[in-house]
């Protein structure tokens, strides 16, 4: 019992994890039909953000949620910056080139990325700083609850909170939710699609951002291909949940993240990897358009 | 009388919540040249891509010589004999004329891969046979000059005469033509109606079509179908038609409620 | 009688280049020319999928690792008869890891081939990832460490002239590339093949005109997994040892900038492009020293793929061959 508690606590940080990035994936989906294939370098790159920015700073010698707090702001600025780049130099240009062409070009971009960091950072992982002290808080039923959990599941509830109150509180939800559904539509209506695009982009990767630094926190280790692995599971947590569905997103990361760390304690850790592919493949052939998805029609 | 070519039996169409068809019947006889004809958004694409396989109709079935083809797929019916064209243009853009229509052969193509790899003589053969067929159709069109050019370079009334030369040498007994002369000028037009009523005789086609010039749908159908909001509101010989008071209300928008 | 000449004289030219090759150059230089025909059947069977039908993979390194597991698996297990019997062996096992692949890909074909775009890609590139996932687990196949020593190709005593094993292995790859050039070259010529291009052009339009697209894309995969399978039957020849390792995204995605750098559904651009894949890494490798030993090699493609498609999306060569230009108008709509 106290067993299965700790490992649901660590799914679920695991989950909440790849939920945020998830939503990146979900909500360029959602405004621009596209995979963006480099998402999960911005992740990456959010680790190793976070890490400079620690060390130039000297933050991890002063643990604590002060640290934290300097530590996401500059690497969601950062992030946002890098995700912006992106979208302006490598996806504009194709907004309006058959879809293949992008998803190329979403992959190069990914690649670049990843070298570029091996040459620039080192193939070598690196130690994440400690941001926040490893101690046990308190217990449930036995089981001891961790400082790094509790501050995962904080950080990623009150990001997907305050997520939730941009998009359907604030008139930049608005506009986002009516590019979504109908983007030439929207843009008649005299909505500043460009824009809406811009602030996808800054928070998706803000949050990706803050992502890695809940796994920088968590595992201790990031190098320049952890995002590779980990984009992908949040992919597919997007495409379990139905592509472009926030509550999907969401959904679909913690029951992956949960069915992933009890397929490593009772089944094989060798699988692990393996499991979000077979999750993968078989939404796609049985109810592609995911749990909250909806089906479209393709006009004649 | 025999059974009609092609019998629509209360056919509805359910996307969601929208009713694009409802309880549409209506037949046609072998050998007609029939028209279906309503304002836009009336449901007459949606009824084409229902015959075609391309929907499945929600409720109701579709039968052709007799056999229930409504749950085929598009390239079944297709070989059934039912073919059509597109309003929007679908041709392989990025291939040649020629090939264009060669494809829309492949259903009757007798040799096999290894023929093909072979390059033996009932390969050769069998794609000359063919290639001649194509070109003998392009004739028939007016497009024999242009076999080798890219499919998407040529005007556009062409591209929508490549489309009928290329839904023809499917060899079907029924084909749906969705607005055949969108965008060409009248005499374009009228010279296109010579050439539908000449290839329906030389291919002893039954030909029905969609189309918005009212004049001309009257002028060459022999039946015409009225669709209103996804409903057939009249039916009948060209006469009928000009004086039905439903269709001219339907056309005028007067009192144009959906409460059918 | 001309049947058995041409290609009889075609291995004799062949072999006496080989021969020539073998005397000029070391060992790392011929590797390097036989991995050139093993990217090129890669290309060009990838070609055949993403360029020509229009379904883009991510997947091929899983078809590639089938085959050369498949002829490790064989070539290990039973000796490899000596003299000149060993040259059908060895075309036989290929054929079998190819014939293998082709099943793989028929069964990875026939769930996945029902989705589009981006997220075909994704499944194949699961597809790939879940057969290298299987190989590092299973202990048969040597599980994480692979299979080493694999036979290469044989000498052959021609009484007193002995043809060398880089002539041999020459001869094999040049006999599968002509191979699979020619299958693919010969399908698109044909019915069969314009089914193809016309699942790529529009598919409801093919549809319409009666075309089983379903069944196409199967046949473009299966045939496009067949010559992968060949591939990878070369790749363990030559390279003696396979491990799951060997077959990562990373060679998927060799074969798709092949693909996408020589234009898709262009026979000769491939080979061009296939040519720059194999010979950049090896110009690149003595920049290591430089780059603190990371790989110039995917900054460049990838650089390469980003700009190709922003700048010219059809790729070096478009649709188009070296040897001809088809088409009077060539307008780039695409």
């Amino acid at each position: 019992m106290e067993e299965l508690l700790q490992h649901l606590i660590n799914g679920l940080s695991l989950g909440s994890i790849y939920a945020l990035i998830a939503l990146g994936y979900t909500m360029v989906y959602g405004i621009l039909q596209m995979i963006n294939f480099a998402h999960s370098e911005v992740y990456m790159m959010g680790a190793f953000f976070a890490y400079y920015s620690a060390k130039f700073l000297n933050l991890s010698s002063s643990p604590g949620f002060g640290s934290l707090a300097i530590v996401l702001v500059i690497t969601m600025v950062l992030c946002s910056v890098l995700g912006l780049a992106i979208e302006k130099f490598a996806y504009r240009p194709l907004r309006k080139a058959p879809k293949l062409n992008v998803l190329i070009t979403a992959i190069g971009v990914s690649l670049f990325l990843q070298y570029f960091a091996q040459l620039v950072f080192g193939a070598d992982p690196k130690v994440f700083p400690n941001l926040i002290e490893d101690q046990t808080l308190f217990s449930i039923a036995g089981a001891p609850i961790k400082s790094f959990d509790v501050t995962i599941l904080v950080v990623s509830l009150v990001s997907m909170g305050v997520l939730h109150f941009l998009v359907y509180h604030t008139k930049l939800g608005k506009a986002m939710r009516a590019v979504s559904h109908n983007a030439s539509v929207a843009s008649i209506l005299g909505v500043n699609v460009s824009r809406v695009i811009a602030y996808t982009f800054i928070i998706g990767s803000s949050l990706a951002g803050i992502g890695a630094i809940l796994v920088g926190i968590k595992y201790q280790k990031i190098e320049p291909m952890m995002g590779t692995m980990i984009g992908l599971k949040a992919f597919v947590a997007a495409v379990l949940g139905g592509i472009g569905s926030i509550a999907g997103a969401v959904t679909g990361g913690l029951i992956l993240g949960v069915s992933e760390i009890l397929v490593v304690v009772y089944g094989s850790s060798q699988y692990r990897d393996a499991l979000a592919f077979l999750i993968l493949i078989f939404i796609l052939l049985v109810k592609p358009a995911g749990m909250f998805g909806k089906n479209r029609i393709e006009k004649v | 009388m025999s059974a009609p070519l092609l019998d629509v039996r209360n056919v509805t169409m359910q996307f969601g919540g929208l009713k694009a068809v409802e309880g549409l019947s209506f037949q046609v006889q072998k050998g007609q040249l029939a028209g279906l004809i309503g304002p836009n958004g009336a449901g007459k694409t949606t009824v084409f891509n229902m015959l075609t396989g391309v929907y499945t109709p929600t409720l109701g079935e579709v039968a052709f010589e007799s056999k229930k083809v409504s749950g085929l797929k598009p390239y079944e019916i297709s070989s059934h004999g039912l073919t059509r064209t597109f309003q929007n243009i679908r041709l392989f853009k990025d291939l040649t004329v020629l090939e264009n229509v060669l494809i829309a052969n492949h259903q009757h193509v007798k040799y096999s891969w290894m023929d093909a790899l072979l390059l033996n003589d009932s390969f050769q053969k069998e794609e000359k046979q063919i290639t001649d067929k194509a070109k003998e159709i392009l004739h028939i069109f007016g497009l024999s000059n242009k076999i080798d050019e890219r499919s998407a370079n040529l005007p556009y009334g062409e591209q929508r005469k490549l489309e009928i030369v290329r839904a023809l040498m499917t060899e079907p007994k029924m084909i749906l033509l969705d607005e055949p002369a969108a965008g060409m000028n009248h005499s374009e037009t009228h010279s296109l109606m010579e050439l539908i009523a000449k290839i329906r005789k030389e291919f002893n086609l039954t030909v029905l079509l969609i189309e918005h010039d009212m004049k001309l749908v009257m002028g060459i159908c022999e039946q015409i179908f009225v669709l209103d909001h996804g409903v057939k509101i009249e039916e009948g010989a060209p006469e009928k038609i000009k004086s039905s008071k439903k269709v001219i209300e339907a056309y005028l928008g007067v009192d144009a409620d959906e409460s059918h | 009688m001309r049947a058995i000449k041409t290609p009889l004289i075609a291995a004799l030219g062949i072999l006496i280049v080989a021969s020539a090759i073998g005397l000029l150059t070391n060992s790392y230089i011929q590797l390097i020319i036989l991995f050139l025909f093993v990217n090129s059947i890669m290309g060009m069977s990838l070609n055949l999928v993403n360029g020509y039908t229009g379904q883009f993979s991510l997947g091929h390194a899983g078809f590639v690792a089938v085959g050369a597991y498949v002829t490790a698996a064989i070539t290990t297990k039973f000796p490899v008869p000596a003299g000149l019997i060993a040259l059908p062996y060895f075309i036989a096992v290929s054929l079998g890891a190819g014939v293998i692949a082709g099943a793989f890909g028929y069964f990875v074909g026939l769930p996945s081939l029902r989705l589009k775009g981006d997220y075909l890609a994704i499944v194949t590139l699961g597809f790939g990832e879940i057969i290298r996932v299987s190989l590092n687990n299973m202990s048969y196949f040597g599980g994480a460490l692979g299979i080493s020593s694999i036979p290469s190709m044989p000498e052959i005593d021609l009484g007193g002239y002995v043809i060398s094993t880089f002539a041999t292995s020459l001869i094999f790859a040049i006999f599968w590339s002509i191979i699979c050039f020619f299958v693919i070259w010969r399908l698109l010529k044909s019915s069969h093949g314009r089914c193809f291009l016309s699942v790529r052009e529009d598919e409801i339009a093919a549809e319409a005109m009666g075309i089983n697209t379903t069944k196409a894309k199967i046949q473009a995969f299966v045939v496009s997994s067949f010559f992968a399978g060949i591939a990878g039957a070369l790749y363990a020849h030559f390279t003696n040892y396979v491990s799951p390792a060997s077959f990562t995204f990373l060679m998927s995605i060799d074969a798709v900038i092949m693909v996408v750098l020589g234009g898709m559904g262009s026979m000769t651009g491939v080979l061009t492009s296939a040519f720059i894949i194999t010979v950049l890494p090896e110009i690149l490798r003595s920049l290591k020293d430089y780059t603190g030993g990371v790989d110039l090699r995917m900054i460049i493609y990838s650089l390469a793929l980003i700009l190709i498609m922003i700048l010219r999306p059809q790729g070096l060569f478009g649709d188009k061959e070296i040897t001809t230009i088809r088409r009077k108008n060539v307008s780039s709509s695409t």
